[in-house]
């Protein structure tokens, strides 16, 4: 017997478990699943910085967050319409984010007294009635796992490690999911353990049939594939997309790829993925500690190589002298900081904006350093090639600023043609540019071009164009060591100029203000673009106007952003810190923005942003 | 491609294309080291030995860090970096790593190598980056005008230590040797002859080679090695390291290590103890151990029984040499492709 699919528009799903239970690869496969069959998704995976936090309680709980629909959608979602809870501790850290309606599939063999007490449960919620306005299926996940496993040759923990894939089994069917994906990774995963391998493909398998079956599911639903421009697709977190615009960055400038960089979470994964592809002459050096990192990747960039550094929050402060060195010296540097929650060690797995200011001004002296920043996963992509077209361009460090929200979430991406990609070609000097007064030909390292106002870059091993690069000032042109105070004055306000004259060498900001005629700009920069977005539409789609613009340049800030700030009544610029970019705004163009700030280390959600929106709109 | 260089450690940096002089490699910089300080003695060696690597002036890169010593690379006519305090190894491992045909220099000295910069050091030193670290050793801070360093003796009585300095100092050989060095040397600022020939060796040594080189600070410690440079004296401090050699010192080499009863080394008469008994000094030695026991012979205080010379040069493949490998290794499976790095495994396509 066939069961009714009961089609729908989006889903949010939200698998909880322990930090053990798997359920970080249990929303992986899903999403994966999700995105081969043509929805649109977004995804947020949450957990601890806590390898094994102990078992069953609420600071190990581990989730990970999937909003897929049929249409194109901005954010993983506010709340969760299914809530699959692996132990008390997963239902009772979730449970507030469920609104009343939803669905909850809990593993009631972890619903034992001892696992209840730990998390402060008095009763069992799924038996004392406290979950009555939810849609509660009550599964013994773990021991019908095991009981579909008994036949095979694996230990019993082996076998309750399983239940993650009877829950995405179970899962996929209830939304309809292709499964042939999750085969072929389980295949891949577990091919040199057969008997691994066979308990996991049985558990998913058992857990799509049980769904089929248990008359507990009355209907499993569908969500259309989402109309999308036509294209190659795949889905990708906003880590590895930054590292690929690394990597595509050495290939179209033709410079090798020299990363220096000290393991911190969330940014260590671009370590990993760099180190995986030697074969386009990317080097990967994991220095002693985070000032080593960058130290290397600056030694490297005076050599020619197209050098980056990758850290979070603390490492930044680590690193600041050098990135002050770096300015200094106008060689080209990418600083890529995954913000995390701050200060100090914070919120190591938790996302934040809190790390702007410190980019603008966390040196000493005045150093100003151009800052990049992407909105979502797959944009990490075009930000890296964008941050290094500007470090090798204009001869500076530049700041890509992403944040763990973009780092590990995920989404489609269209994949670009290779061709497509700007020319990022560097041409090092390779003769004297400079005639003295005697008629002697020499080489200036710091005779600039008038247009860019770069200084050329000289490598070792050119002949005749032999200097010496330092941390003390340095005459204009010559470059050679100078107290003079009038060239120190000099020097500072052309190094500001330099990075100032970006401003024309980038794109404007572009407004979305569909009826032209709004009152209210919503403002922001980095992984905000989202969760903005999405609070617009609801805006729009309840009569209001509003526009939206987003900064992917946060420094220079585009030319025509004053003209557009200008444009409208009010300004308003959520953030996730205490108003950072806000305060750079109302600083440089005097308008009188408002200020809206959340620092939960998780991303806004769309109905409270939309909520604000109003509020703004109906103060004008 | 021009000729390469005969020495192993330089073997893909490229070769001068004629005889270079000592005057090719001043920089047109003047020099500011106040008067009498032990640098200038050490750059002259170092502008006179290298015309002797024959390799292009261009190719050569001098980095160092903060302090007196760290002006250096400004009085090379080659290229130079003269970065931030502490940092040197860790920019020059960057420069080294990723352009294999240059020779990388690095003068430090006590506060930039083994305080603010300790860690870098270390590290350079254990993965045997190809780089000759020059230490220059004059136990005191200059640059921020006479405050104790790391090697300063305890009890050191200066501007911020009135009471003397608590602080027992680091040996930098011992430390090198504990940190996994491959080559390990100590030399003088005032010996050009001595000096020239441990830097000599470390050009020619493959991996890290850190030169220890005691120099006088003649305005803020004057006369901190005298021990060793006064005419009568010094050859009752100073025990000549030479491979291969037994190891005496004194005016008539009366004086030997030998190995005692307890494992220790001791210092001996020759005459009592017979020339068969002191120890043969082998530089090549796997076992660090010897090397260590010479380096914990002199006394910290009065530096007698000092060695100078090479403690330890052995071989063992550089960073820089199995990075590159790794590298060409994935070149040479030859799937160096953007788009399908980009496409991944998983894909799916609307029409």
């Amino acid at each position: 017997m066939t069961k009714q699919v009961v089609p729908l528009d989006r889903v949010i799903i939200r698998f909880a478990g322990d930090s053990g239970d798997g359920m970080q690869l249990t929303g992986d496969r899903f999403t994966s699943e999700t995105a081969t069959f043509g929805n649109d998704l977004s995804t947020l995976p949450n957990f601890p910085a806590e390898i094994r936090a102990p078992a069953g309680t609420l600071a190990g709980v581990s989730s990970f967050q999937l909003h897929f629909a049929s249409r194109d959608i901005m954010t993983p979602g506010d709340a969760p319409n299914v809530l699959v809870a692996m132990n008390p501790a997963a239902l009772k850290a979730n449970i507030a984010d469920v609104p009343r309606g939803g669905s909850i599939i809990v593993n009631t063999d972890e619903f034992t007294k001892r696992a209840l007490q730990k998390v402060g449960y008095e009763s069992n919620p799924i038996e004392d009635g406290s979950l009555d306005s939810f849609h509660v299926h009550p599964i013994a996940l773990t021991s019908m796992t095991v009981e579909a496993l008994k036949e095979f040759d694996v230990s019993k923990k082996d076998a309750e490690r399983s239940k993650n894939m009877f829950a995405l089994g179970l899962l996929c069917w209830l939304y309809n999911r292709p499964t042939d994906g999750t085969v072929e990774f389980l295949n891949q995963k577990f091919g040199k353990k057969p008997d691994i391998l066979a308990a996991n493909l049985a558990a998913f398998k058992a857990g799509h049939a049980f769904g089929e079956t248990t008359e507990d599911f009355a209907v499993s639903y569908e969500v259309k594939p989402a109309p999308m421009d036509a294209g190659t697709y795949r889905n990708i977190t906003g880590n590895t997309a930054l590292s690929y615009g690394l990597i595509a960055a050495g290939e179209l400038s033709g410079l090798p790829v020299y990363l220096g960089a000290y393991p911190i979470t969330p940014a260590s994964d671009i370590l990993h993925e760099l180190s995986k592809h030697k074969q386009f002459g990317v080097v990967t050096f994991q220095a002693e500690d985070e000032i080593a990192g960058i130290g290397a990747a600056l030694g490297a960039s005076f050599g020619g190589a197209l050098a980056i550094t990758t850290t979070s929050g603390p490492g930044i402060a680590l690193k600041s002298e050098t990135i002050g060195l770096a300015v200094s010296m106008e060689l080209p540097l990418v600083v890529i900081d995954i913000q995390r929650g701050g200060p100090s060690t914070g919120l190591p797995t938790k996302t934040e904006q809190s790390d702007l200011l410190q980019a603008m001004f966390g040196r000493n002296g005045e150093a100003p350093v151009p800052v990049v920043a992407p909105r979502s996963p797959v944009d990490c992509f075009d930000a890296a090639i964008e941050a290094c077209r500007i470090a090798t361009k204009y001869r500076t460090p530049v700041f890509l600023l992403s944040d763990g929200y973009l780092a590990n979430g995920s989404e489609p991406w269209a994949l670009p043609n290779v061709e497509d990609l700007p020319d990022l070609h560097v041409d090092f000097s390779t003769e004297p540019n400079h005639t003295l007064a005697d008629g002697t030909e020499v080489f200036w390292p710091f005779k600039r071009d008038p247009e860019t106002l770069a200084r050329p870059w000289a490598v070792p091993g050119t002949a005749g164009l032999e200097h010496r690069l330092g941390g003390i000032e340095k005459a204009d042109g010559s470059g050679n060591i100078s107290y003079d105070p009038a060239n120190h004055d000099f020097m500072v306000r052309i190094r500001q100029a330099k990075v100032d004259g970006i401003a024309n060498d980038i794109e404007p900001l572009e407004v979305d203000d569909p009826t032209g005629d709004a009152d209210v700009l919503v403002l922001g920069w980095g992984s905000t673009y989202g969760p903005i977005g999405a609070g617009c539409r609801r805006v729009r789609e309840s009569g209001l106007k509003v526009a939206q613009a987003h900064f992917r340049h946060v420094n220079p800030f585009p030319a025509n952003t004053e003209e557009v700030l200008k444009r409208y009544k009010k300004v308003l610029i959520p953030e996730m810190n205490l108003g950072q970019l806000v305060m750079l705004v109302r600083s440089k163009y005097l308008v009188d923005a408002i200020s809206y700030n959340q620092v939960r280390g998780l991303p806004f959600k769309a109905e409270e942003l939309a909520g604000v929106i109003e509020d703004v709109i109906k103060s004008v | 491609m021009s000729e390469t260089s005969q020495f192993p450690s330089l073997a893909l940096v490229p070769s001068a294309d004629g005889p270079q002089s000592a005057k090719e490699f001043k920089s047109d910089q003047e020099v500011r080291w106040c008067p009498g300080c032990g640098d200038y003695a050490i750059l002259a060696a170092v502008q006179g030995f290298m015309p002797e690597l024959g390799l292009k002036r261009e190719n050569i890169v001098w980095v160092s860090g903060i302090g007196c010593s760290s002006r250096f690379p400004y009085y090379m006519n080659t290229f130079g970096l003269h970065t931030i305090h502490g940092r040197a190894p860790a920019i020059a491992t960057g420069l080294s790593t990723s352009r294999a045909d240059l020779s990388v220099w690095v003068v430090t000295g006590d506060g930039d190598a083994l305080s603010i910069g300790g860690n870098h050091l270390i590290h350079a030193m254990r993965r045997n980056v190809n780089l000759k670290i020059l230490l220059f050793n004059n136990r005191i801070y200059g640059l921020t005008k006479g405050q104790y360093s790391p090697t300063s003796e305890q009890g050191k009585v200066t501007k911020s230590t009135p009471m003397g300095s608590l602080d027992y100092p680091f040996n930098p050989v011992s430390l090198a040797l504990g940190a996994e060095a491959t080559f390990v040397a100590r030399t003088m600022d005032s010996d050009r002859q001595h000096l020239t020939s441990v830097l000599r060796a470390a050009a020619e040594h493959d991996g890290t080679a850190l030169v220890e080189i005691y120099q006088n600070c003649p305005i803020f410690n004057d006369g901190a090695f005298d021990a060793l440079k006064d005419g009568d004296e010094k050859e009752q401090h100073i025990i000549r390291l030479e491979h291969g050699q037994p190891i005496t010192f004194g005016r008539e080499r009366e004086n030997g290590v030998i190995r005692a009863a307890d494992g220790s080394i001791q210092v001996a008469a020759v005459a009592e103890v017979g020339l068969d008994n002191v120890l043969v000094h082998d530089a090549h030695a796997a076992d660090p151990g010897l090397a260590f026991a010479l380096s914990r012979l002199s006394n910290p205080d009065n530096l007698d029984q000092t060695p100078m010379g090479i403690f330890r040069s052995i071989e063992r493949p550089t960073y820089d040499t199995l990075l590159r490998d790794q590298v060409a290794k994935s070149k040479a499976s030859g799937k160096a492709d953007l788009a399908a790095l980009i496409a991944g495994n998983d894909t799916w396509t609307i029409n």
